[in-house]
C-alpha cells in the first residue's frame, strides 16, 4: 500500500486516508491564452515513466492538499512537501538526482 | 497453414500428434516494409490482420518488446459488450461484437466466444433510470439490449442475492449477445492469420526511437535494427504516452493500475457475466469453473503492473454482498494491467500530428471488447490515410475542439 508522509500534520498516511489529485505544478491558463496552451493546461497531462510529481489530498485527515515525488516505475516515494510552492525544494530534487542519475530533473 | 479441423485433429490423433508444426514463423526484421505497427497485443494484431484481409497490404511487420497479447490482451476479465450510450460508441463497440461472433470461423481458430449474455446491475434509482436510457439508445442504435426487472435477473442468475446490505438490485441491462471469449486465442488466431498472409511478427524487439525527417515518420530505431517504412502505426494500450513523447507529440492520457483476480475453480454456478457499477465489481465464471473478477482502477499513474490492496478488498466485499455463496472462495491469483485513460474514457483512433503516423490508444479499461472493431477500423483509417466512419469521431483533435464522447459520465465507471 501506498504511504505519503503529510507535510502538514506530520503523519505516515495509509492510500485509504488520501485522495489523488493528478500531476502538480501545471501553469493554469485562462480565456486569454492560446488555444494550444489551453488544450495542453486541460488535456496534456505530463505521464512519464520515472519521477513524477503530484497532488495529493489528506481527506481522511487534515484535509489539506500536499505534494508528492514519486517513481512511477518502481512506485518509491522521494518525499513530499506543501503545496505552497510553485516547485519542488531543491533538497528533494538534489535526492532524486543522487537516486536517479539519468532524469532529465524537473 | 495448416487448417485446424475435426478432420485434422483426428488424422494428427493416428500419428501421435507428430504433424502439427508450428503456428507461425519467427522471421529476422527486413530493412523495409509497407507498414510498420508498433505493439502485438490484440489491438495491432487485428490492425494487421484487417490491413491485410481487407485492403490487401501485406509487407508489415508488428514489432513488440515482450511477447505475443503479454500486455492487457492477456490481463482483462474478457468480457464482451456493447451497451454504450453514446452513438459513436455503440456503433465502433457493436461493429467489434459483431465481429466477435464469426471470429473463430474467419480466423480457423477456437477464440471460444461465448455469447452468454451480460447483465449490468441497476442499485440505485438513478443507475434505473440512467440504463432505462441506455436502453431506449441502444434500440435507436440497433444494439439489442432490454432492461429486465429484478424478478427475471433472479431468474437468470439464481446465485444473486436481491436484496443486498446496502444497495438492492432494482433491475437491470441485459445484452443478451454480450459475453465472453478466450483472450489469449484473440492474439494466437490474429498472429497466425497474419504470419499466414507473410506478415512479420518480431518478438522481444523494442522501439527506441521513431525516426522523422520534414514532419513525416520514416522509420523505427528498435533493439534489432533500424526499420523503416511508409506508414506507422502505434498501438500499445498503456505506453502510448512514452511512444508519442518519443515521436514528440503529447496525448491526452494517463496511465494507471487496473486489477483482476480469480479465484479457485468451482462447479458452474453462473453462465452469464455480471456487472455491479454502483459497488464496483464484476464477475463472471470461466471454462474452467474459475470466478473471474475485475474492479475498480487506481487513481495514480503507475507503470508497475500492480495496483492498490485496497481495491481488491473492494471489489470483493461489493461481490460477496451480491453473491454471499462466494464468501469462502480461495483466490487463487491477482494481477494488474496499465491501462492508458483518456480525458472522456474513450479510445483515440486517427491521425497524428505526423503525417504517416496513426494512433489506436486510450481505450482505457475496457479494450478488450474492442479488438476486432478497433482492428477493423484502424486498418481502414491508416490504408486510406483518412479516418473511417468509426473512426470519425475518436480523432486526437476532439479535446482541442471540446467535441467529446462522454463515457465517464455514460457509464460512470471503469467499463
Amino acid at each position: 500500500m501506498l504511504i505519503l508522509h503529510c507535510p502538514y500534520c506530520g503523519i505516515d498516511a495509509d492510500e485509504t486516508d488520501l485522495a489523488p489529485g493528478g500531476e502538480a505544478h501545471i501553469t493554469r491558463h485562462g480565456a486569454e491564452a492560446s488555444d494550444d496552451a489551453f488544450e495542453a493546461y486541460l488535456f496534456h497531462k505530463k505521464n512519464p515513466r520515472g519521477v513524477h510529481f503530484e497532488r495529493w489530498r489528506h481527506s481522511f485527515g487534515c484535509g489539506k492538499w500536499f505534494h508528492a515525488a514519486r517513481d512511477t516505475m518502481t512506485l518509491e516515494v522521494f518525499g513530499t512537501y506543501s503545496a505552497q510552492t510553485v516547485s519542488p525544494p531543491k533538497t528533494l530534487i538534489n535526492k532524486i538526482k543522487k537516486k536517479r542519475p539519468d532524469w532529465e530533473g524537473f | 497453414m495448416r487448417r485446424y479441423s475435426a478432420f485434422a485433429i483426428a488424422r494428427e490423433a493416428m500419428r501421435f500428434h507428430t504433424g502439427w508444426g508450428r503456428a507461425g514463423r519467427a522471421p529476422e526484421p527486413k530493412k523495409h516494409y509497407d507498414v510498420v505497427i508498433v505493439g502485438a497485443g490484440g489491438h495491432g494484431l487485428a490492425t494487421a490482420y484487417y490491413l491485410g484481409k481487407n485492403h490487401g497490404i501485406t509487407n508489415v511487420a508488428i514489432i513488440e518488446k515482450g511477447w505475443l497479447g503479454g500486455g492487457n490482451t492477456g490481463r482483462n476479465t474478457s468480457i464482451i459488450r456493447s451497451n454504450y450510450l453514446q452513438d459513436e460508441s455503440a456503433a465502433i463497440y457493436e461493429k467489434s461484437r459483431s465481429l466477435y461472433e464469426t471470429l473463430s470461423q474467419d480466423l480457423n481458430y477456437n477464440i471460444m466466444f461465448s455469447p452468454r449474455g451480460v447483465m449490468m446491475l441497476a442499485q440505485t434509482e438513478h443507475e434505473v433510470r440512467g440504463y432505462k436510457r441506455t436502453e431506449h439508445a441502444n434500440r435507436l442504435q440497433g444494439v439489442e439490449t432490454r432492461f429486465i426487472s429484478p424478478t427475471e435477473v433472479k431468474k437468470l442468475l439464481p446465485i444473486i442475492e436481491l436484496r443486498g446490505p446496502r444497495f438492492p438490485v432494482l433491475g437491470a441491462l441485459w445484452q443478451p449477445r454480450g459475453g465472453t471469449a478466450r483472450h489469449d486465442a484473440i492474439a494466437w488466431g490474429y498472429a497466425r492469420a497474419c504470419s499466414d498472409m507473410g506478415m512479420d511478427i518480431l518478438q522481444k524487439c523494442e522501439v527506441t526511437g521513431i525516426n522523422q525527417t520534414a514532419g513525416k515518420v520514416t522509420g523505427v530505431e528498435t533493439t534489432k535494427g533500424a526499420i523503416s517504412c511508409d506508414k506507422l502505426g502505434l498501438i500499445v494500450a498503456g505506453h502510448s504516452g512514452h511512444l508519442a513523447e518519443m515521436a514528440g507529440f503529447r496525448l491526452p492520457i494517463e496511465s494507471v493500475a487496473l486489477q483482476a483476480l480469480v479465484s479457485e475453480p468451482i462447479k458452474p454456478c453462473m453462465d452469464v457475466v455480471v456487472m455491479a457499477n454502483t459497488v464496483h465489481g464484476y464477475m463472471s465464471q470461466s471454462d474452467k469453473g474459475e470466478m473471474v473478477i475485475g474492479g475498480g482502477a487506481d487513481g495514480f499513474n503507475n507503470y508497475t503492473q500492480r495496483g492498490s490492496f485496497h481495491h481488491v478488498e473492494e471489489t470483493v466485499r461489493a461481490l460477496i454482498e451480491t453473491f454471499p455463496m462466494i464468501s469462502r472462495l480461495k483466490m487463487l491469483r491477482q494481477w494488474g494491467g496499465i491501462v492508458d485513460m483518456t480525458g472522456d474514457r474513450s479510445p483515440i483512433i486517427g491521425k497524428t500530428p505526423l503525417g504517416n503516423c496513426f494512433i489506436d490508444c486510450g481505450w482505457g479499461t475496457g479494450g478488450f471488447k474492442a479488438i476486432p472493431g478497433s482492428g477493423w477500423s484502424m486498418a481502414a483509417t491508416m490504408a486510406k490515410g483518412e479516418p473511417d466512419e468509426f473512426a470519425a469521431g475518436f480523432g486526437l483533435e476532439r479535446f482541442r475542439e471540446g467535441r467529446f464522447i462522454d463515457e465517464s459520465v455514460a457509464a460512470g465507471v471503469a467499463h
